[in-house]
């Protein structure tokens, strides 16, 4: 069977899920089975067909089971978010007509990944511009202590999303030039192997970044993504674990200094470490929705309380989880289908990431593959610091769940991710058919 | 390059089973300490969701009922039988001043939670119940009325059970409150904060009373059943006698010479159980009073911060008359230290009357759906044989004096034999205080009920003239 027939295939559980969550939600609200379930099925499924139709033209040899594990992780959060509210939901569908349109437009666009090497400086600057953004008086926006969202006019977004994947792709990029100097100049230093002074430089304006965004932008979550998808990249890059070592201590000792000296950041750490004290949950932003968060799932048990049936606000409407649709996704999603629902869900997200290093594997040359090492990363990364907030593993802070999260930014920025990969996949497949 | 991409893809194995692992964590193996954490309040959220289940009298009167809310919600109602049941039914205002009394006993039921609907199957399917189950209760609605009326406004309790199963039939307190005003939580603080009168306190459960005379069916039971003393064992009647150091008289100074013990009922002569209790030593009336429910809560189906364990007491303190030496002639006859509810005389009595055996006290009778089905019927539980059959008769028939021809009379019905027993326990000596006490049941060959009835610092008066009466027209009604 060929990759794109698997592909197609592996969509029909994907469309099936979908009208199935909708029907049991209408059945929750309604005692009845609207024919609007079979109808979002099917235009969810129309979608996916639309794609798989331009995949099929254009990136005939690309892995066959990236898309459809995208397609049920999306068509489970639109589930999640329909049942928290409709309008999101229809907000949200709109939202991923942008995202696969952005999808369409990078795969035929770009053509080439390897394209993106001649840019790296002006796509840095643009990361890094974009993360500054919400800073920028007028524009920026603070919700729940965190610089993460920009307004302009109507629209809002949140700029980091895109902000990773620029910042993975200089990483590559500069890694790819550098990686052989890295290695070469390295020397042991009482027993520790030190990358060269030379380069020392830009690494160390990376980790500044990362210790900017945790002060200046609030956000630790954010921080630990970049930083560790920078560190998994130069790891890979130099296959030198000391490297990644360093930098590790380098960002545990930062993080360490300023828990301890910055305001916001200390109290990010105390609500994490007792989200039950009487003063930190009834602080404005203080741990109330994390210890909600915990209670929800502490609802959800082995099974779950169904779908539609987890108590999100009390009966006189005030909001008992906070922001359910986008940071505490996970929380309702654990309460309703219960650990095993939930650990499914990681299953699928961990198949993502092991296709995504699996397409770095059969990459052949080092941009490729360190791109999609690195995209990978910090895809899989954003996974672990939202769950891990929301299950109190790490401080919580507000990156989204990838697909499943209400938010346009999000849903189009990943759309792109998944494309770039599927670009490298195409490449290194196709050659890897040619070599046979 | 590939070594380190398939590592660094087994870090991200170990992260994500980390979040397995922090997942577990909240919803099965912390799950419970999460439930129970008092800023978690999901649970009584989605109970206003659910239709409570109504709480009826034996004969099927809604006492208790819900009634639709705002939005998804339901609220609960109380009709106007409620005030005469106030204490027993309790009150359920879960965002207000919480819950109480059965509403918070059987809250489970009442709420549709039951261990056997906790099947696997209604796990996967998910949601909780929205209706309630119903809690029949044996109260007889006609005879607590009674009780009521005839307490008229005077401190008090009466409480009535069904012998050989132990089932409440009225469980009065005076005074009362009308659960339908407590939604107002100024009137609970103003009826909290009463504590002259102290009307949420149900005086049934939650009052210890010096018992007086009426404990000397207890002394009486533990002289016959330990085989020292017959009905008809004679003792010096005479009056003062001196017990711990202090003189002891009976009532009205009155000296008896030798008196049967069955005389010595029948005229409640202090002395004579006076020397009895002495004579029997602290063991054995430790052992009695034990065995009949003393020294521990009883147990009713009834919230435990409502239960008050009757017993002998030294400085606020539960303390055994074996434990410290107290004076036992006074606590044979039901002073010294000693406090009892009157919910433990009417089990003292009960026991009595079922030849001998304690039954745990029961409010609820049977848990029922919407549709009248039975969901789960509360069996009648024995606690222990207490005394021997042949000792319960005997001392039946000794009983059956005390309302023919002794202190008791007042309670005498029409073609019914009661046996009873008076008690006037000195409160106040100087201002003439009394605690009134009758114990009773009937019929005394068959017995149907058992009675406890006790007036509160009554001013003057014995219980043979005002809680006799009373105890006759409650048993009128319950044998109707």
């Amino acid at each position: 069977m060929t990759e794109r027939n698997r592909e197609l295939f592996a969509l029909i559980p994907a469309s099936l899920l979908v009208t199935a969550g909708f029907t049991a939600v209408f059945i929750q609200r309604d005692d009845a089975v609207s024919d609007v379930s079979l109808v979002y099925g099917a235009v969810f499924l129309a979608l996916c067909l639309a794609v798989h139709i331009v995949l099929r033209f254009k990136l005939p040899n690309a892995d066959p089971y990236l898309f459809p594990l995208v397609a049920v992780l999306a068509c489970f959060g639109l589930v999640v978010i329909y049942r928290i509210d409709e309008d999101l939901a229809r907000e949200q569908a709109q939202w991923f007509v942008v995202g696969l349109a952005a999808f369409a437009a990078t795969v035929v666009g770009l053509g080439d990944h390897r394209r993106l090497e001649r840019y790296r400086y002006v796509i840095a600057l643009t990361g890094i511009v974009l993360l500054v953004l919400p800073r920028v008086p007028g524009i920026g926006q603070q919700v729940n202590g965190a610089y993460l969202g920009v307004q302009l006019g109507p629209v809002s977004f949140q700029p980091s999303e895109l902000a990773k994947i620029a910042i993975v792709v200089f990483l590559a990029s500069y890694l790819r030039d550098t990686r052989q100097m890295l290695v070469q100049g390295a020397r042991r230093i009482g027993g520790v192997t030190l990358p060269p002074i030379k380069h020392l430089g830009p690494l160390l304006m990376v980790w500044g970044l990362a210790m900017l965004l945790l002060v200046f932008i609030r956000d630790l979550g954010s921080s630990l993504m970049f930083f560790g998808g920078f560190l998994a990249l130069i790891y890979v890059a130099t296959n030198r674990l000391s490297f990644a070592a360093i930098g590790l201590a380098l960002f545990a000792g930062g993080t360490w200094f300023f828990a301890s000296t910055v305001g916001h950041v200390q109290d990010r750490v105390a609500t994490w470490r007792d989200p039950f004290d009487d003063r930190l949950y009834d602080q404005a932003g203080g741990s109330f929705q994390i210890a909600q968060s915990i209670f929800a799932q502490a609802d959800g048990g082995l099974f779950g309380e169904g779908f539609g049936q987890s108590l999100l606000t009390t009966p006189d409407g005030t909001v008992l989880l906070p922001v359910a649709e986008t940071d505490l996704i996970y929380a309702v999603i654990t309460s309703e289908v219960g650990l095993f629902g939930a650990v499914a869900l990681l299953c699928i997200y961990l198949l993502f990431v092991e296709r995504g290093f699996k397409t770095a594997l059969l990459a052949t040359d080092s941009f490729s593959k360190l791109l999609a090492t690195g995209l990978t990363a910090v895809f899989g990364l954003q996974v672990f610091v939202i769950v891990g907030g929301v299950t109190k593993l790490i401080p919580l802070t507000g990156v989204t769940l990838p697909f499943i999260s209400y938010g346009g930014s999000s849903i189009v920025a990943n759309f792109i991710l998944l494309a770039l990969l599927l670009l490298i996949s195409e490449r290194a497949r196709a050659e890897a058919k040619g070599a046979r | 390059m590939n070594a380190p991409i398939i590592r660094l893809f087994v870090v991200f194995m170990v992260l994500f089973a980390g979040l397995v692992g922090a997942t577990s964590w909240w919803t099965v193996l912390a799950a419970d300490s999460a439930r129970d954490n008092p800023k978690n309040q999901r649970d009584l959220f989605k109970s206003l969701e659910v239709r409570r289940g109504a709480i009826t009298s034996a004969g099927g009167t809604e006492l208790a009922r819900s009634v639709e809310g705002p939005g998804d919600t339901f609220e609960r109602e109380y009709g106007p039988e409620a005030e005469a049941v106030s204490h027993i039914l309790g009150y359920y205002y879960p965002l207000g001043i919480g819950d109480a009394g059965t509403e918070r006993f059987r809250a489970d039921e009442l709420s549709g939670e039951s261990d056997d609907l906790d099947t696997l199957f209604e796990q996967i399917a998910g949601g909780t119940a929205d209706v309630g189950y119903d809690v029949r209760t044996s109260l007889d609605l006609d005879a607590q009325r009674v009780a009521i009326q005839q307490l008229a406004g005077r401190k008090g309790s009466v409480v009535a059970l069904e012998p050989d199963t132990g089932r409440v039939q009225v469980m009065a307190s005076v005074p009362g409150y009308d659960p339908a005003t407590l939604e107002d939580e100024d009137v609970f603080t103003d009826l909290s904060s009463d504590e002259e009168n102290s009307p949420l306190i149900n005086r049934a459960t939650q009052s210890g009373y010096p018992p007086g005379s009426t404990f000397k069916v207890l002394t009486a039971a533990a002289a016959l059943d330990s085989g020292r003393f017959t009905p008809d064992s004679a003792l010096d009647g005479s009056s003062p006698q001196t017990f711990s150091a202090t003189p002891l008289s009976n009532f009205g100074g009155q000296s008896f010479g030798s008196v049967s013990l069955t005389q010595a009922l029948t005229q409640s002569v202090n002395t004579v159980w006076a020397e009895v209790g002495v004579q029997l030593g602290e063991e054995t009336m430790t052992e009695y009073m034990e065995d009949f429910g003393l020294f521990e809560q009883p147990p009713l189906d009834y919230p435990d911060t409502q239960l008050f364990t009757s017993g002998t007491y030294l400085d606020n303190e539960l303390v055994k008359p074996t434990e410290q030496g107290q004076d036992l002639g006074r606590i044979a006859i039901g002073q010294a230290g000693l406090l009892v509810t009157p919910l433990q005389m009417a089990m003292i009595t009960g026991t009595v009357a079922n030849d001998g055996v304690l039954m745990e006290p029961r409010i609820a009778r049977e848990i029922t759906d919407r549709d009248g089905r039975t969901v789960d019927e509360v069996e009648p539980e024995r606690v222990r044989r207490v005394m021997s059959e042949e000792s319960a008769n005997q001392l039946t028939a000794m009983m059956r004096e005390v309302v023919q021809s002794g202190s008791g009379v007042a309670a005498a019905l029409e073609g019914t034999n009661v046996a009873g027993k008076t008690g006037t326990a000195e409160i106040d000596i100087a201002n003439n205080i009394n605690q009134l006490w009758f114990v009773a049941f009937a019929p005394a060959d068959d017995p149907e009920t058992a009675i406890a009835v006790t007036v509160e610092r009554a001013v003057g008066g014995q219980g043979g003239q005002v809680a006799a009466p009373i105890a006759r027209a409650v048993l009128e009604s319950l044998l109707d």
